[in-house]
């Protein structure tokens, strides 16, 4: 690792004075891929700056089905919420198979999703579940937050505060580990917002597999508004040109393993 | 703790500072003065070197010195060898190309060394190992055995045409041919055995110290055989003569074969040291070198062909292997896909004939080496894939097929050199199936099936050659060492034991086992007895651990040591007690006149040799007693596996539902051990069968490096095996110890493989059975099914 000088910021406006201050900053919230890329010697900030003492910003409340999450709210946090685990158990259960218990016990969910890591678990939820981002200068929808790999639209010294959505009438999340890592190699988050029985809403977030990381299945939505049910995803294809490649499967696996995932997640959600 | 001879489950004594964090493994030992090492490495498979610039490196805080390969050379530290000359079938001897500890004119792999920087503290030396410019002229390397075989391939090592350092052969062709000839049937398989990285849990670690005024070395390193290593560095790459150089090896976090060979770091850390005017230097790798330079197992090639006469007896077997040695030659490179391997190909079978083709070529890749099993694996792969094939070709039950085909007459002389002294190869099977519900396998098949899950049941009846080894049988072979033990048993004068070995525990429990036949000999609780193993001041001489040999020929060392102690000490007794040397007993501790209450406590005894008041006449003093004993024959672990998979076709996924051991060790002397053996055995299996790969690109950048893209198997992948003993004494040894240390890794891949297979229904599956590998073969299935 690199020297690098470590300052804990005392609120939202002291992180961001903290980071225009220095010289190539980095927020910290868990640092469960940002120190690992240091001590490689991939990443060198001149100064990290450590989000997660912010008081009250890892507050998670959920009132009726209305949920707000804290940005440095751990895993292991919503893994184990009790009103969170009641309205959305869903989210609570992706949190809860996140890598290992150290990962969960220092991990965050606004780290996770400000990486944006194409293999990340949350960023799928958090389309599925249209989730609002809120930053230290913005609020924006999930879909808009989310750019490309490792790519978010965070601006320079903006960071993720907190994330709200309202809890679906049902959901489940369905993932396929890489076989070393036990990242998603294909992770689909499908979530029953109710809407009409003519026009009922389905969101379908997918991580993990495609090229362009984190994304939604518009075709997929479509097929499990007439009916929600595994078998209506057979007529859907998943196009295995966007698909990633790479030791642990080719486009053409990873493209099977969304659809099985996809499947099996709509069957979890009932 | 109380007295657990031969046969008792005796918990490790070395678990309590293993378990509880006071281990004291190389890189836990600080000494004043101490410096560290880091070493500039190649980011490229193959290049010239043209240019190394330290000058900005070397300007650097806390810095002492830069060297390079040309620096070491030129101080005359000698390249590294390979210890087992192997000749082609042509009689010419294997071309070996030059290896430097640092690189000199080109680099080879990615990771070989081309410099190291010493500092003061790690992370200048980190700092200025990055700031070292090292101008490279890349060139086109080559990857895999077959492409570096091909015409217009680039030539590695200018000794080696075609890349190729040796074309060897073993049994009689033409017999083998005429075989054929006759033969009814005729099966073949093309198989490829995965390249594996042995991953032990400690990585390679050296501390090298030197006394400038003594003009001495001392080195702490992670080593399986450090007197072999003090030889070797003293003899062949000239650091330092033996009595000026100590080799100390402590604690050792696991080593699977890794850590037999001398690599390139121990060697310069030596001798930067006193180049660089330093008190010591430290090198521990971390995991991405330990990926990069820890040699690598297995990689080979293979095309098997077995003949069958009309009562489906084996008459011949013919093999072609192609091995990938990687860039260079490392220390029993040579031996591993030679005389480890082809001598193995009879399995369990009474072959007639049988003939194999090994090449081994250079390619730009770590240099492969023995890992747990060492080219046994690699037969077994071979032999048990072909005989549960043949079986599906034949229309026979492959269990049949094995027995219709075993060895029951000992000793039986195979085709490849091995005569095989013992064994019943019934019983093992017998056993496995019978712990396994062989019987009821299709009931749970047609369950599985019921879930829209695929099932399938696979066994490999596996044979193998350990206690390597008599040594003249094996310098006939063309090892440059011999492969005898020593051991040194001293009886204090309080009666207590220190027991000196040649062997080196790096998790196989030494301190627990071979103080269980002290015990056993003398009736006195384990506390009062202490393993001394891993220093060369303290141990006279050893040959090491590895190849399953440190009880068969480490401990019938001991034993050797143990009768001369024990009529020392019944000499003095029967001249202490006035009484027939025959008539005195030694057992619980006491030693006594049989048919009589004379007797004497072991202490006085021991006592009595060290006051030396009343010695028979003529007797030195003392109680210490050494011997060498060198085995008259390899021996022969066998058993049977049985692997039962379900597996999911819509993503590949195969679980093991259930694994069975039966296995033939000999004579158990702790069956706690000896079982955890056989669980890592297996681990180590399962993981080559289903995860472990060491993939390159065509660039020859090692994609598989860390943890995030080599799967190791984990807890949840394995079931609780199954396993059992059946026994067979090996006549060779005093003890009947057959050793038990690899044959989980070598008979557990074809189990698996052969259950997925059977699973599938059809052969066209690649090892690892990865669960991408696996889909596409149920895809490939299904699409030779829609074809038919």
């Amino acid at each position: 690792m690199y020297e690098t000088n470590y300052t804990r910021a005392k609120d939202a406006a002291d992180a961001a004075k903290k980071s225009k201050a220095a010289d190539d900053a980095a927020y910290l919230s868990g640092g469960m891929t940002l120190l690992p890329t240091m001590k490689q010697r991939l990443a060198a900030p001149s100064d990290l700056i450590d989000l997660t003492h912010i008081k009250g910003m890892n507050a998670i409340t959920v009132s009726r089905k209305q949920v707000t999450i804290g940005a440095t709210a751990t895993h292991a946090e919503v893994a184990t919420n009790a009103k969170l685990m009641k309205v959305c158990p869903s989210l609570s259960s992706l949190a809860a198979h996140i890598g290992d218990p150290h990962v969960r016990n220092r991990g965050t969910i606004g780290g996770s999703i400000a990486n944006n890591d194409p293999a990340a678990d949350y960023p799928s939820a958090m389309i599925a579940l249209d989730a609002t981002i809120v930053t230290n200068k913005r609020k924006l929808k999930a879909e808009k937050f989310f750019v490309g790999l490792f790519e978010t639209a965070l601006k320079e010294d903006e960071f993720v505060k907190e994330i709200s959505f309202t809890a679906p009438k049902s959901g489940a999340y369905a993932k396929f580990p890489n076989p070393a890592s036990r990242y998603a190699m294909a992770g689909v988050f499908v979530a029953h917002h109710g809407g009409t029985k003519a026009k009922p809403e389905i969101r379908v977030g997918i991580t993990g597999a495609s090229q362009d990381g984190v994304y939604r299945a518009k075709d997929m939505e479509k097929a499990l508004a007439a009916n929600f049910a595994p078998e209506a995803l057979d007529g859907c294809t998943v196009d295995e040109g966007n698909m990633l490649s790479d030791i642990h499967g080719s486009a053409a696996y990873r493209a099977n393993l969304v659809k099985v995932m996809a499947k099996r997640a709509v069957a979890a959600a009932g | 703790m109380g007295v657990e001879g031969i046969g008792a489950r005796v918990l490790r004594k070395e678990d309590k500072r293993f378990i509880t964090g006071k281990g004291r493994y190389t890189d836990d030992h600080n000494v004043q003065g101490q410096h560290y090492a880091v070493f500039v490495r190649s980011p490229h498979a193959y290049a010239k070197i043209k240019k190394i610039n330290i000058k900005n490196a070397m300007k650097m805080p806390g810095i002492v010195g830069i060297f390079d390969g040309k620096q070491l050379t030129g101080d005359g530290i000698g390249n590294i060898i390979c210890g087992w000359m192997v000749h082609s079938k042509d009689g010419s001897p294997m071309n070996m190309g030059a290896w430097s500890a640092l690189a000199t004119e080109y680099v080879r792999y990615v990771g070989d060394a081309v410099a190291v920087v010493v500092g003061e503290t790690l992370a200048q030396a980190q700092a200025a190992a990055e700031a070292v410019d090292v101008d490279y002229k890349v060139l086109k390397g080559v990857v895999s055995a077959e492409e570096a075989m091909a015409s217009g391939a680039p030539q590695l090592h200018p000794e080696a045409a075609n890349n190729i350092i040796f074309d060897w052969e073993i049994g009689d062709e033409a017999a083998t041919d005429a075989a054929f000839e006759s033969a009814a049937n005729v099966v073949e398989i093309d198989i490829r055995n995965n390249r594996l990285v042995p991953n032990p849990m400690e990585p390679r670690a050296a501390l090298a110290q030197y006394d400038a005024a003594e003009d001495h070395f001392t080195l702490h390193t992670t080593s399986q055989n450090p007197h072999v290593a003090r030889l070797v560095l003293s003899a062949f790459y000239q650091v330092a003569p033996e009595n000026k150089l100590r080799v100390i090896a402590p604690d050792v976090g696991g080593g699977f074969g890794a850590k037999i060979y001398i690599y390139p770091e121990e060697i310069v850390c030596l001798w930067a040291a006193k180049k660089a005017g330093v008190e010591a230097i430290k090198w521990t790798a971390d995991r991405g070198e330990a990926f990069l330079t820890d040699a690598h197992g297995r990689d080979h090639v293979s095309k098997a062909r077995m003949a069958f006469d009309a009562n489906n007896k084996i008459v011949g077997l013919k093999v072609e292997t192609l091995a990938n040695l990687g860039a260079y030659m490392s220390l029993f490179s040579s031996s591993v896909p030679t005389y480890l391997y082809a001598t193995l190909l009879s399995g369990q079978y009474n072959i007639p004939n049988i003939h194999a083709n090994v090449k081994t070529v250079y390619t730009n890749t770590v240099p492969v080496d023995a890992y747990r099993g060492a080219g046994r694996p690699e037969a077994t792969y071979l032999v048990e894939r072909m005989m549960t094939t043949a079986a599906r070709q034949l229309g026979i039950d492959p269990a049949e097929l094995r027995r219709t085909n075993f060895v029951r007459e000992f000793p039986h002389q195979t085709p490849v050199i091995m005569c095989y002294d013992a064994g019943d190869f019934d019983a093992s099977l017998d056993a496995a199936m019978k712990a396994s519900d062989y019987a009821n396998f299709g009931k749970r098949k047609a369950k599985s099936e019921k879930k829209g899950m695929m099932r399938g049941i696979g066994m490999s009846c596996y044979i193998e050659a350990c206690g390597i080894a008599p040594s003249a049988a094996v310098g006939s072979l063309g090892a440059g060492v011999g492969l005898w033990e020593s051991a040194e048993v001293r009886v204090n004068p309080v009666g207590t034991v220190e027991v000196l070995t040649g062997s080196h525990s790096h998790g196989q429990g030494h301190e627990t086992t071979f103080a269980q036949l002290v015990s056993d000999r003398f009736g006195l609780p384990s506390e009062n007895i202490q393993i001394v193993h891993g220093d060369t001041d303290k141990v006279q001489f050893g040959m090491g651990t590895y190849g399953s040999r440190s009880g068969a020929v480490g401990m019938s060392a001991i034993e050797k040591a143990l009768d001369k102690v024990e009529a020392k000490a019944k000499k003095i007794a029967a001249h202490m007690l006035e009484a027939a040397e025959g008539d005195i007993e030694i057992k619980d501790g006491e030693v006594s006149v049989k048919g009589t209450d004379k007797k004497l406590g072991w202490h006085e005894v021991c006592l009595g040799a060290y006051t030396g008041h009343n010695l028979p006449e003529g007797m030195e003093p003392g109680l210490k007693e050494g011997a060498f004993y060198d085995p008259t024959n390899f021996t022969f672990p066998a058993g049977c596996y049985i692997c039962e998979v379900e597996i999911d076709p819509n993503t590949g996924v195969t679980s093991i539902e259930q694994f069975v051991a039966a296995d033939d060790f000999g004579k158990i002397i702790n069956p706690m051990i000896v079982e955890g053996q056989v669980h890592g055995g297996l681990a180590q299996g399962i993981g080559q069968a289903l995860m472990e790969n060491a993939t390159y690109d065509a660039d020859g950048q090692l994609l598989a490096a860390s943890y995030m893209d080599y799967q190791m198997p984990r807890a949840a992948d394995l079931p609780n095996f199954q396993v059992s003993t059946t026994e067979t004494l090996c006549p060779g040894n005093p003890l009947g110890i057959k050793g038990c240390g690899e044959a989980g890794a070598i008979g557990s891949p074809p189990a698996v493989i052969n259950a997925i297979t059977d699973a599938l229904g059809h052969n066209e599956l690649a090892m690892p059975a990865t669960p991408q590998n696996v889909w596409a073969a149920v895809q490939a299935g299904g699409m030779k099914d829609a074809a038919e």
